[in-house]
């Protein structure tokens, strides 16, 4: 895989919560700057671990993580927050602000690129607001706007929470586990706005999913992990039973 | 049936013996404190039995209220005590926004600003209204502004750590959403931390100035200005319909203190 072709490029991450316990064990990969990823695996793998570290939302114990064209593993303060910006972010809860309105949280997704006085008095260029509403109209809440955030469905939060991540205009979007709170239907409407916003405005999406039959109708790469390695990685239609026991562990769960 | 039968009984109990034993403990603790504290009082038979007689005796003398006093006597010391109330309230919330911010762990990592944070709240707290109230007029002279600074002094503790505490309650998730799309530290805190504790903040203020409203009416006898000093003039005369006015007069307006917190608090929660 060409540098040009490359979004983030992880080598060798290590991660210990615990001395000698490591969640992450020399992780290695490449992701392209198009299309979505999903890393399945079983619970406690390591999967939101690794997520979280490439936006340092977890300090990584060692390992580099190359992104925008240098290595954001040894950031510190206004470089890492500049790193950060540029890497939007969708939660399993959500995590709006929920007191305030469905278009400040939107232009919450600006506040790395906005003065702190200036975003304290909600003064924000036009520019940002054209692109809420835009964003809004795509992801289905384009009457939602002057609504509060806590008077919102899950799915409609999650919506809100996607919408934030591309205000951003991120080079790259995380989803950890953005699916696990809601319900088999609007899991699926937000896989498709995730896949969808993904491919319209040009960002790779790496999302941490459990459920595989999800994963392989919206991911166009699937990566394995196992006891914090990654133990398959390759299309979906790859897949197989036998992949899956390794992913897993087991057989018995694997029914007809 | 004969199946169960065999299996030996299980018992269960809601405490262990060891339990049982530290609640009797506890339980005896508790009379002997009582039976102890009793002995050392030193209570004085005859003025006990006289109380009856003496009290009957002071709710006469307290009837019928000096109404006539409330005009040039009262009024004005009153408003004086609402200003202190409200004035030293405010103060205590300029003064206990940071230091409650400093003393939240989460919204600053830094353990040694936290514990002076939390050291100048627990000495705001440790000083009892009336002896900041000493202390002031020491240092200013009886009158309001005395009053007013002993009432601010107190409430920086009281609104401090409990703000702090509902800081250090926040949803972490929220901020962390914030944190990852590279929000600055004063970012966060005005649109992350502040929305959150928005509510309980202004609920603290009010529960303050509420509280504030009775204690700035003692203030005065010690000489910080307010209803107080009213009061302690017509002790001191010995007119107690005059101090029956001016205990009616506290009682009304920490009722309609009351009334209208309570009326605010439904609105802004």
């Amino acid at each position: 895989m060409n540098a040009a072709s490359t979004a983030l490029s992880v080598r060798g991450l290590v991660k210990e919560y615990v001395r000698g316990k490591k969640v992450l064990d020399g992780i290695t990969i490449d992701f392209a700057a198009s299309g979505l990823s999903a890393v399945i695996g079983p619970s406690g793998t390591g999967k939101s671990t690794l997520l979280r570290c490439v936006n340092r939302l977890v300090e990584p114990t060692a390992g580099q993580i190359h992104f925008g064209g240098r290595d954001i593993a040894p950031l510190k303060g206004r470089a890492l927050r500049e790193a950060r910006r540029e890497i939007g972010m969708v939660f399993q809860e959500y995590n709006l602000v929920e007191r305030l309105s469905v278009m400040e949280n939107l232009l919450s997704g600006r506040l790395g690129y906005t003065p702190a006085f200036k975003a304290w008095l909600r003064r924000f260029p036009q520019e940002d607001i054209d692109r809420a509403f835009a964003l809004l109209d795509q992801v289905g809440l384009g009457s939602f706007a002057n609504q509060r955030a806590d008077a919102l469905s899950g799915g409609q939060r999650q919506r809100v929470g996607i919408a934030r991540a591309v205000m951003q205009r991120p080079k790259l979007l995380l989803a950890d586990e953005p699916t696990s709170s809601l319900d088999p239907k609007t899991s699926v409407e937000i896989m498709g706005i995730m896949r969808d916003l993904g491919r319209e405005h040009g960002i790779p999406v790496i999302v941490n999913m459990h459920d595989v039959e999800l994963a392989k109708r919206f991911a166009d790469r699937i990566v394995g992990m196992s006891g914090g390695r990654i133990v398959y990685d390759g299309p979906p239609d790859g897949l197989t039973d036998d992949v899956l026991k390794t992913i897993y562990g087991g057989e018995s769960w694997l029914a007809g | 049936m004969s199946a169960t039968a065999s299996i030996e009984q299980r018992r269960w109990r809601r405490f262990t013996p060891r339990q049982r034993l530290a609640r009797f403990a506890v339980y005896l603790t508790l009379v002997v404190a009582i039976v102890l504290s009793a002995r050392t009082v030193e209570v004085i038979p005859e003025f006990l039995y006289d109380a009856p007689e003496q009290m009957r005796d002071l709710l006469e003398r307290m009837w019928p209220i000096a109404w006539s006093h409330y005009p040039k006597g009262v009024h004005e010391a009153l408003v004086e005590t609402l200003h202190i109330a409200t004035l030293g309230t405010l103060i205590a919330l300029v003064m206990a926004l940071p230091v409650g911010l400093m003393a939240a762990n989460n919204v600053v990592p830094n353990r040694v600003v936290n514990y002076l944070a939390k050291l100048v709240l627990v000495s705001s707290r440790s000083v009892n209204s009336l002896v900041w109230a000493l202390l002031f007029v020491a240092v200013f002279g009886p009158g309001a502004l005395a009053g007013t600074l002993a009432i601010a002094f107190r409430s920086v503790g009281f609104v401090g750590k409990l703000f702090g505490e509902a800081l250090e309650e926040s949803n972490r998730g929220t901020i962390e959403a914030l944190e990852a799309t590279g929000a600055p530290w004063s970012s966060r805190l005005a649109w992350g931390y502040w929305p959150q504790v928005k509510p309980a903040f202004w609920s603290i203020a009010l529960f303050r100035w509420d509280i504030n409203v009775r204690e700035s009416a003692v203030l005065g006898l010690v000489g910080a200005g307010g209803i107080g000093m009213a009061l302690d003039t017509a002790l001191n005369l010995f007119q107690w319909d005059r101090v029956a006015m001016v205990l009616f007069s506290i009682f009304s307006v920490v009722v309609v203190a009351e009334i209208i917190v309570t009326q605010i608090r439904k609105k802004i929660l």
